[in-house]
């Protein structure tokens, strides 16, 4: 039998059409995979999925699903290409030809019934609030948009709590979204469902014009991301961590409770960071609380680790030794910080399950930067 | 009543492709005054230029349009074409119908009437043309070279031995470029100092080579033929006229300065000749470095000094030189890779970029050749290059630099002959395209170096594993095997990007010539005329054109001096008739014109209060007489009712 291939260009044709042309681009340097945060620990292959696509060969569906999109090798990429596009557009391809993964069936599943990933009912949307804060109407300045995992997944459901306490003693005019709210669609596009994310950014584009909002803080940067680069309305979307770096600055909130010489370190979020260019503020907003010390770890900033939670990780098993959050804490643990703060509810769901499987509660906590605020006000 | 001539270029299928060249024919011989209108495949080739000189005898032409491609391309071509055939060279009008129509149009019947319209226009404009003299004027038959690495040496030493006179003009205290760092040079291994000093020598010896060490280009008037160019000396703190040489006041000295020739790796004294073998072999003051300029006390090398050159008084001075050519060999820059954290260079010691390593390497480098960490004794055991550092990538620079496989490849060679270390190689892919250059690849194959294909993607001397533990780790995909890979090693080698002297813009501006979109110097054409610049009389030649290697920048040294004989050879020079001329009469003196030009070809005569042009500046493009509210400028062979002419047949269409 031959073991000869032959490319099958109409294939790689389907990709480019679908949005992933840039692979044209490439020259095969090696240096995504390189970057690539998974090369150490599986077999995912950034630019062997590249090659394939490019010529159209067998292979790419075993390939395409290793991508966390946390957009290192974008930055890296000599040649400019936009790898995350590439991902998106094969699994677009080969999503819309029924090759969905079963727990991301799920995740499609409930967004389109529910308009959230979580299999939450969607008039409970706003259950942990317990009616204490504000819905935002016409006339309020800040819409503080709620990401779905902060109101549904128990453990950011604190997030979202820190969070508006916070708004509330800032005596800033804002609100929250009704129970009308959706995901930003944001990890759905990059599983490559481009109709149900048109679907989510409708809704929740009509929600904003609807109401007259115009400034909205984000608390997840994967929303904030989607709304400034896919949005594409002229909004002023700000991350919570700018709004409270600002905030500090400004007087209108002071940390005053000492904690008393803890040591934390600060996990930059791939959609804060390389995504958004975020690095500063939630450093300015951690250096602002008394009596924590911030150390670094190795990775940070433009280099950071990725927590293996975008691009639908969030919703995917991984097998022991293939997880990136377990490295990240092994790294958070070796700076000797006990709190590993983050800003993003993706990381913390998926650090905070590194913690509780390595069992290392007793050494770490993973903490919301909204969180330890939170806390050093409250002396 | 004029006797036209229309020559129609199929430019081989360039043109006829999407112009109907003989429909184009046919339509010309329709319009008045077009007594004759051929096509033909290569109107430049010789039958091309023999059917219109035989036209011009047989129909009696007294007009010539020929279209074609760009006039930037021909228009020389055709010119002298005519004249052979006795017609004044001014008598002839290029309609390019290739790049402004054929490669820009897809369709075939827009492009033809596009076509027909350009003809139609030059057919109007041809019945006015006027026949010019060319003025002649002297040429200074002397030359300068700005530059003196290996491709200003060359050129100098070229021209010097045809007699001519040359200035070559050194920023740095010597001679010698880059290549006097380097140890041995690819693909031959030649000892580069064996090479190199010889010539370096030769300058200084020859009785036609002026040498202008420490010296710097200030200003620049005039033009092809007679420029006029103001030299920065300098202050060296020693009266280079009195030094014998002897070198006693660098011993003394007890100020430290970075060693520029050794990369930083030392420090040399403040005092200082570069290097043993350096051009001139006298010393100048680095004043930063001074402990007398810093403290106001010291003076020991004035002590020691028989010759009683020490001269703290010392002040730059300037001077004018006239030369009728220039040549720019300024070479480049290596890239500073410090931006690029994740090769840790600055942070990690292990960590090198090229040009350290050429200083491990030389015998009169820093460690005598031995090549070891910075520590000043460790051997490495193993070694990484890494290629395409900042070359080939759109986040630094585009281009590849084209001669960092070959060097990268000398230096596995050499680390093989001076370590016991184990060598990889990490490349995207390996350029080799030189003479003996596959040949060299070849050898080092052969020579077990690990070739690893894959671009680095980071080092760090972060690691789990304890056998790696205070090795730095590279990490990069193989992508022949497709497996990522961690390399432990004790030594990095950064191969980084050639990029544009930091000054090259500066350089630019001071003798009117372009750089390219990297910063390079531009030339003329990149086939036809690589060493020459839009500016006349500039020529260009090595690095400072574009990455090169030693065989090329000689190469283009000895061109470019060809190049500036062709100028410098001729007592006189024929200038372009096509230029502006001022009717002072009714100029206004608003000196609109002299803002506009961008050659700077205008006057103000503040006497007479009238604009005059300088011919030998004037390139004709008429910026002024559009721009004249008087029009009171005349750009001959463009003038108002040429150019008015030329619009009405177009505006037919
Ligand atoms: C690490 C490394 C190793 C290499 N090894 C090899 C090899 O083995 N074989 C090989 O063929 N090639 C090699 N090359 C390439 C080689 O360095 C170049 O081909 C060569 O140096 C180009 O010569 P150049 O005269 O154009 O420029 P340069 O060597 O850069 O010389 C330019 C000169 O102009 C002077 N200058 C600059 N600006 C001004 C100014 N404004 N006014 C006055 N003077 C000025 C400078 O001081 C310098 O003396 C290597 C390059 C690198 C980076």
């Amino acid at each position: 039998m031959s073991t000869a291939v032959t490319p099958y260009l109409e294939m790689s044709q389907a990709i480019a059409d679908a949005g992933g042309e840039a692979f044209r681009k490439c020259y095969q340097c090696g240096t995504c995979t390189g970057t690539c945060p998974w090369s150490p620990i599986t077999h995912f292959n950034i630019r062997k999925l590249m090659r394939l696509s490019q010529l159209g060969f067998d292979g790419i569906e075993d390939l395409m699903w290793g991508c966390s999109t946390c957009k290192f090798c974008v930055d890296r990429c000599p040649r400019g290409v936009e790898i995350i596009d590439l991902v998106r557009s094969v699994r677009s391809v080969y999503a819309g030809g029924g090759l969905l993964p079963p727990p991301l069936r799920a995740f499609v599943g409930s967004l389109t019934a529910r308009g959230n990933p979580w299999t939450g009912d969607a008039p409970k949307r706003n259950d942990w609030a317990q009616d204490k804060y504000p819905l935002f109407a016409e006339g309020k300045e800040y819409l503080y948009w709620t990401c779905c995992t902060v109101c549904y997944d128990p453990r950011n459901v604190l997030v979202a709590k820190a969070t508006a306490e916070i708004l509330e003693k800032s005596g800033l005019s804002w609100g929250l979204p009704g129970t009308d709210a959706q995901c930003c669609g944001e990890s759905v596009r990059k599983v490559g469902d481009l109709d149900l994310f048109e679907k989510l950014k409708n809704n929740n584009l009509g929600i904003f014009s609807a109401t007259g909002a115009k400034k909205i803080i984000t608390i997840s940067p994967h929303c904030l991301a989607t709304f400034k680069q896919e949005y594409g309305e002229d909004y002023e979307v700000i991350h919570f961590s700018e709004l409270l770096a600002d905030l500090i600055k400004s007087g209108k909130v002071t940390p005053t409770k000492d904690a008393g010489g803890l040591k934390v370190t600060y996990h930059d979020p791939c959609y804060l960071g390389r995504h958004s260019g975020i690095y500063d503020a939630p450093r300015e907003v951690l250096s602002a609380l008394p009596g924590v010390e911030l150390v670094e770890m190795d990775r940070i900033r433009e280099q950071s680790m990725c927590c293996g939670g975008g691009g639908g990780g969030l919703w995917v098993e991984r097998a022991k030794g293939e997880r990136l959050s377990d490295l990240r804490i092994e790294e958070a643990l070796s700076t000797g910080a006990t709190v590993l703060a983050t800003a993003c509810p993706y990381c913390i769901a998926m650090l905070e399950d590194s913690v509780r499987t390595m069992n290392a509660e007793d050494k770490i906590k993973v903490k919301d930067l909204t969180e330890l605020f939170l806390e050093s006000l409250e002396g | 009543m004029s006797r036209i001539g229309v020559f129609v270029c199929h430019c081989g299928l360039n043109i006829a492709k999407t112009v109907r060249v003989s429909e184009l024919a046919e339509f010309a011989r329709t319009l008045p005054d077009v007594v004759v209108a051929e096509d033909y495949k290569f109107m430049c080739s010789t039958p091309g230029q023999e059917l219109i000189q035989n036209d011009i005898r047989k129909h009696n032409l007294d007009r010539v349009i020929v279209a074609a491609c760009s006039p930037l391309m021909h228009e020389r071509t055709f010119r002298k074409v005519i004249e052979n055939a006795g017609l004044n060279q001014y008598l002839l009008s290029i309609v390019n119908v290739r790049e402004q129509d054929s490669w820009v149009t897809e369709d075939e019947d827009v492009a033809t009437t596009k076509a027909k319209a350009l003809i139609n226009g030059a057919v109007f404009r041809a019945r006015l043309l006027q026949p010019l003299v060319s003025r002649f004027i002297d040429v200074n038959p002397d030359v300068m070279v700005v530059g003196g690495g290996i491709a200003g040496i060359q050129a100098a030493l070229e021209l010097a031995d045809t007699g001519k006179k040359v200035y070559l003009v050194e920023r740095s205290p010597t001679i010698g470029g880059h290549m006097a760092q380097f140890d041995k040079t690819f693909p031959t291994l030649d000892c580069s100092a064996c090479i190199l000093t010889p010539k370096m020598d030769a300058v200084l010896q020859s009785s036609n080579i002026e040498l202008l060490t420490y010296c710097e280009v200030e200003e620049v008037k005039g033009f092809v033929g007679n420029f006029d160019i103001k030299i920065r000396q300098k202050a060296r703190y020693v009266d280079h006229d009195k030094c014998n040489a002897c070198l006693a006041c660098t011993e003394k000295c007890p100020g430290r300065g970075v060693s520029e020739w050794d990369e930083g790796l030392v420090k040399r004294k403040a005092i200082y000749i570069p290097f043993p073998q350096a051009v001139p072999q006298k010393p100048v003051i680095d004043r930063e470095n001074c402990t007398f300029f810093k403290k106001g006390k010291c003076r020991l090398c004035e002590k020691v000094c028989e010759q009683e050159a020490i001269d703290f008084e010392q002040k730059d001075t300037f001077r004018e030189v006239k030369v009728g050519a220039v040549i720019l060999a300024t070479g480049y820059d290596l890239m500073d890779t410090k931006p690029l954290i994740q090769y840790g260079y600055g942070k990690l010691p292990g960590v090198h970029h090229a040009l350290e390593l050429e200083r491990l390497f030389n015998s009169a480098g820093p460690t005598s050749g031995k090549v070891v960490m910075r520590d000043g004794k460790t051997e490495p055991q193993s070694i990484a290059i890494l290629h395409c550092i900042g070359s080939r990538d759109k986040n630094n620079h585009e281009y590849c630099s084209r001669v960092c496989c070959m060097y990268s490849l000398k230096f596995a060679h050499l680390l093989k002959e001076k370590t016991h270390g184990d060598v990889y190689q990490l490349y995207i892919d390996m350029r080799a395209p030189g003479k003996g250059y596959e040949e060299f690849y070849n050898r080092l194959v052969e020579e077990d170096v690990k070739f690893i294909r894959g671009k680095a993607a980071r080092v760090t001397d972060k690691t789990d594993n304890p056998d790696h533990a205070g090795k730095l780790i590279v990490e990069v995909e193989d992508t022949l095997t497709s497996q990522f890979v961690t390399i432990p090693v004790d030594m990095v080698v950064l191969s980084p990007a050639m990029k544009p002297r930091q000054d090259a813009k500066d350089m630019a501006r001071l003798f009117n010539l372009s750089t390219d979109k990297y910063g390079f110097f531009m030339e003329r054409h990149p086939k036809l005329a690589p060493l020459s610049t839009m500016t006349d009389g500039v020529f260009i030649a090595g690095a400072c054109q574009s990455p090169k290697d030693i065989p090329d920048s000689v190469s283009q040294g000895t061109g470019a001096a060809a190049e500036a004989l062709t100028i410098v050879v001729k007592d006189k020079m024929e200038l372009e008739a096509a230029t502006a001329i001022v009717n002072s009469a009714a100029c206004c003196g608003c000196q609109n014109c002299v803002r506009v030009c961008p050659y700077g070809a205008p006057m103000f005569n503040y006497e007479k209060n009238v604009s005059e042009i300088n011919e030998a500046l004037c390139k004709g493009c008429g910026l002024c007489a559009a721009s004249c509210p008087a029009s009171a400028i005349i750009t001959r062979h463009f003038t108002n009712d040429q150019v008015m002419a030329e619009m009405e047949g177009l505006m037919e269409f």
